[in-house]
């Protein structure tokens, strides 16, 4: 390894608050080495993006500040340089990628002003020479036609796009750090794998270090040579990427692994960890995991765990590698075992024969403003069987969330028919049909009125439909089911802001239940929640579906958690289908082109997975043809193609899967 | 590896056995959206200032009239004109309450008056400080029955505009900026030509325009919240448009219609008091503040008692609900939780 460029040394951040001093740092210490890529991993919360923030010297300053501790670059101390000084090292040597490339782009600049700007500001050279370097550096991060593209504005470029320019400001300097903040978290898969080679390639030619800012542990593994996993303001685990992800040491990281769904098994259950992160304004003592870890020792509860060496480059701050609780360690080992073989005996799950939902060449077309046309949804058929998953897949703006607020008729379709239950719904009475549909949100936060206590937003559907024979009664059925998604009959007086966002969306989907629906639309249910609750919920949702027989369809642009939940998946690109089977086969056979290249960008949670990966970029056909429509290749699963490809994907399916 | 502030022993590294506890929100009581909002208004010092001075205003102006035994219209030429004089403090000679005027002559002496005018009387011999509590009261009347006008019209106007969209909006929104096109004053004067000056004319004349900046807002809001997932949310439930109007989307716009209407009465009163002063207000022998203004500032040299009390008066309501209005934006303002 070679040397090293920056070390963090305990270093403590705190924000003051109007309720007190909140610790969102609490003792960060780590190496950076030069030219490698360090994966900094933790839910929302951990205190990864302001550890980060603080690099730059970010810190939002007066109600943050440093309390303690020292960011050692160069033999000089960030924390303790003047606002001049830490500016020319802004851009320069150190520089940042954000979450969201749409406004961390000046609108009103065109891309050649922006890059100029940090150009001009830190090197001695002519106008004219750095606009030549704008030209290469915009070459650099795989944008064609730079010398023309320049002049353009931030909103002519796509969003992939939009982060390359965004890359390449960030590149201006040559910067011996590059702080990448959860930079493709806004992007899509097929995107996102894009962004993330491109960060390789750059780092392989200019030998840049990465700080690299993630919750996504596929992310991870596709990108990290080391990896420090933070929890409540801590780092608790830090190693070489395949230490961490093969031998994880910490309970927080096995946890945070075991979460994620594999693809390549069939499991049950999600494993999960209980509750969320604790409040920063009060700390508990000891290990801060503690209360979440069901096997957590006695001394995790009372002392802080110092790190512990695993090897030369590996390191967890738990007890459990204390000399003394080796004891305990082969007992967890040895029930933990047992407990896999349990539940990994998977019981298969019945599907009805019956269709509960039938959709027939549906479109929603959209106004968009003189005389344009916005095909959302163009051309949709599809069934779905009683007691079924059904997934929906596709990048942002395929029509995957209009489809399925089109079926809640949300919106009035243009054309096409659907049919619930063998009857055409838009002719159906509007209320019974409320009753059996039903709808989970994507957004926990706004989906709850702020002004109704969770009791009320809960029995809205039963004031609406009646459903309830007297006061007591109604408060009855609250509690029946606060219970049921796993909360306790006191949160039904609270408002929801007291809650956090796992335990809202819960709280969504007790609404949902209230009515008795038959089928529930799950609009990307899980997406904006942090990986270990995602697990909760996406548990709670399987598990209401066996209780109640319940038919979902599940929305979402995460593929592993849809191929997880559901039984059969539908791929949509452009407001069409274009290939729907069994998750199983199209996991392990994908037929079509697009199929194929989405699934080949989703990063696993496994790093010599990742190593092998090969990315198949996005194929070229025609979709806009009479000829081409769904047609079923072997037995369930349908592939978009016209009918002289039919036969060549027939031979296609009997050969070998190409994907691990 | 050792660790010295502590004893590690082997009892401690044996499994707690605790399961997992939902953490129970018991630790802080609940609190609704109004309480939070009346506590941050409370620890808010200009606020809770203009909260009191308010009720100072109303007490009086409800009650000052009854305190003496003169009537507001009650004329006497025998004692016209009179500096304030107020029992005790009139020997305070600083204070200007001593019944003596600017030219230094004690005018209750030369005129022969033994009664107290606390305020002071006008050029009719009328005691000024019922006139002005009565002018007060009248003029915080029409401010609040503009503003309630206002802001019944308004939200309406509004929240249909923006509920249901489409063409029905801009139609809505066409007949706004029309009325926005058309100059207050002219619009006050044409009508008060037409109807006799008077309280109702007056008020009429200030809310055919005034609502139109609630309207707006209203819109604003609706627009905003009823894109929004807890309103589709209750449509998928099958919530009829009044349920969704009634429980969801006024009620979260509530922050915004106080504050525009605690800023619409400062503004009314002004009004009022400016159309008063120019003439277009209430007649004699009803006062305003308006026309107490108008009268003393005709001898604002020689006696200027008659103009200060009332224009001190105007600016303290002012004052009190503009500052009222800010403090409740702030406390309103979710952005100010923690």
């Amino acid at each position: 390894m070679m040397g090293k460029i920056l070390s963090v040394d305990d270093l403590h951040i705190s924000f003051d608050t109007y309720d007190g001093e909140v610790r969102a740092v609490r003792g960060v210490t780590f190496d950076l080495y030069k030219g490698e890529t360090l994966a900094v991993v933790g839910e929302s919360g951990s205190g990864k993006s302001v550890m980060s923030k603080s690099i730059m010297g970010l810190i939002p300053k007066p109600s943050g500040r440093i309390v303690n501790g020292t960011i050692t670059y160069q033999d000089r101390d960030i924390t303790k340089m003047s606002n001049k000084e830490i500016r020319g090292l802004r851009g320069s040597e150190i520089s940042i990628i954000f979450q969201d490339p749409m406004s961390s782009l000046n609108p009103t600049m065109t891309i050649n002003n922006q890059i100029l700007e940090g150009i001009l500001a830190h090197q001695k050279i002519t106008r004219k020479e750095a606009e030549k370097k704008v030209i290469s550096l915009l070459e650099l991060v795989g944008i064609s036609n730079a010398s023309e593209r320049v002049k353009q504005y931030p909103h002519q470029f796509s969003g992939g796009m939009q982060q390359r320019v965004v890359i390449a400001m960030a590149l201006a300097c040559n910067p011996a750090i590059l702080i990448a903040d959860e930079p493709t978290t806004a992007l899509d898969v097929t995107v996102q794998a894009q962004v993330l080679e491109l960060l390789k390639d750059i780092q392989k030619k200019m030998d840049t270090s990465i700080i690299f800012i993630t919750h996504d542990l596929g992310v991870v593994a596709n990108i990290a040579d080391r990896v420090a996993v933070m929890y409540a303001g801590k780092v608790v685990e830090i190693g070489r990427t395949d230490e961490v992800f093969y031998n994880p040491q910490h309970p927080y990281t096995k946890g945070l692994l075991a979460a994620m769904p594999d693809l390549t098994i069939d499991q049950e259950e999600l494993q999960t960890i209980p509750g969320s992160p604790p409040n920063l304004l009060y700390p508990p003592p000891g290990d801060a995991f503690a209360l979440r870890n069901e096997q957590a020792l006695k001394i995790d509860f009372l002392h802080e765990p110092p790190m512990f060496k695993v090897s030369e480059t590996h390191s967890a701050a738990t007890w459990l590698l204390h000399e003394k609780a080796s004891k305990v360690t082969k007992l967890l080992e040895e029930k933990q075992q047992l407990e896999k073989a349990i539940s990994d005996q998977v019981p298969k799950k019945e599907i009805g024969k019956e269709k509960i939902l039938e959709v027939k060449d549906l479109k929603q077309h959209f106004k968009g403003g003189k005389n344009s046309v916005i095909k959302a949804v163009d051309g949709l058929s599809f069934d779905i069987y009683e007691g079924e998953t059904f997934g929906l897949v596709g990048e942002s703006g395929c029509g995957k969330s209009t489809t399925g607020r089109t079926l809640v008729r949300l919106y009035d379709a243009t054309s096409g028919e659907v049919f619930f239950k063998g009857v055409d719904i838009h002719k159906k009475n509007a209320l019974n049909l409320n009753k059996d549909i039903q709808m989970i949100f994507q957004d926990p936060y706004s989906s709850l009125n702020p002004r109704w206590t969770v009791a009320d937003i809960i029995a809205e559907g039963m004031d609406i439909h009646g459903l309830y024979t007297s006061k007591a009664n109604r408060m009855e059925k609250v509690y029946e089911l606060l219970k049921t998604v796993g909360l306790a009959e006191e949160h039904a007086n609270r408002y929801p802001h007291e809650f956090s966002g796992g335990q809202r969306q819960r709280i969504g989907i007790a609404r949902a239940l209230a009515v008795d629906p038959k089928f529930i639309i799950a609009d990307e249910p899980i997406s904006a929640l942090d990986v270990s609750i995602q697990a909760q919920i996406t548990n709670l949702l399987k598990k209401l579906q066996k209780e109640k027989n319940l038919t979902y369809l599940f929305i979402a642009h995460d593929l592993s958690m849809v191929k997880y939940i559901s039984d059969r998946v539908g791929v949509m690109y452009q407001g069409k289908l274009v290939e729907v089977a069994a998750s199983d086969e199209l996991y392990d056979n994908p037929l079509h082109p697009y199929t194929k290249s989405l699934l080949s960008a989703i990063p696993v949670p496994d790093p010599e997975v990742e190593k092998k990966r090969i990315r198949i970029p996005k194929g070229k056909w025609t979709i806009d043809s009479e000829e081409y429509k769904l047609r079923e290749i072997t037995e369930g699963h349908w592939v978009a193609c016209t009918e002289d490809e039919v036969d060549s994907y027939r031979t296609k399916s009997d050969a070998p899967a190409v994907l691990v | 590896m050792k660790v010295n502030e502590y004893e590690l022993t082997d009892d401690l590294f044996e499994e707690s056995g605790k399961a997992f506890e939902e953490k129970r929100i018991t630790s802080r009581p609940s609190s609704t959206f109004m309480k939070d909002s009346w506590l941050r208004l409370r620890k808010n010092k200009g606020a809770f200032t203009g909260l009191i001075l308010i009720i100072l205003i109303m007490f009086l102006a409800a009650f000052g009239p009854y305190m003496n035994s003169h009537g507001f219209d009650e004329q006497d030429l025998t004692r016209t004109n009179l500096p304030p004089k107020v029992p005790v403090l009139e020997n305070l000679s600083f204070l200007g309450v001593s019944g003596v005027d600017i030219r230094g002559t004690d005018q209750y002496a030369a005129k022969e008056v033994p009664d107290y005018y606390w305020f002071g009387t006008d050029d009719l011999g009328r005691d000024l400080w019922t006139r002005i509590w009565q002018g007060t009261r009248i003029s915080l009347y029409i401010a609040f029955l503009a503003a309630t006008l206002d802001l019944v019209i308004g939200v309406a106007y509004g929240s249909i505009s923006a509920y249901y969209g489409g063409r029905i909006d801009n139609v809505m929104q066409r007949i706004i900026e029309v009325l926005m096109g058309i100059p207050n004053l002219i619009v006050v004067i044409l009508l008060i030509l037409i109807l006799k000056p008077g309280i109702m004319s007056i008020t009429l004349a200030m809310v055919i325009t005034g609502w139109v900046s609630m309207a707006r807002i209203v819109r604003g809001q609706v627009l905003k919240l009823k894109g929004q997932e807890f309103v589709l949310a209750s449509r998928t439930l099958g919530a009829k448009d009044k349920n969704l109007i009634w429980g969801h989307l006024i009620p979260n716009s509530l922050g915004p219609i106080i504050i525009t209407t605690m800023f619409t009465i400062p503004t009314a009163i002004f009004t009022e008091a400016f159309l008063s002063f120019i003439g277009l207000g209430l007649q004699p022998p009803i006062a305003s503040l308006g026309m107490i203004v108008n009268d003393g500032f005709k001898m604002l040299k020689i006696y200027p008692h008659m103009l200060m009390f009332s224009s001190v008066i105007i600016s303290l309501i002012m004052i009190s609900f503009n500052l009222l209005g800010d403090g409740l934006r702030d406390s309103f303002d979710p952005k100010m939780k923690k």
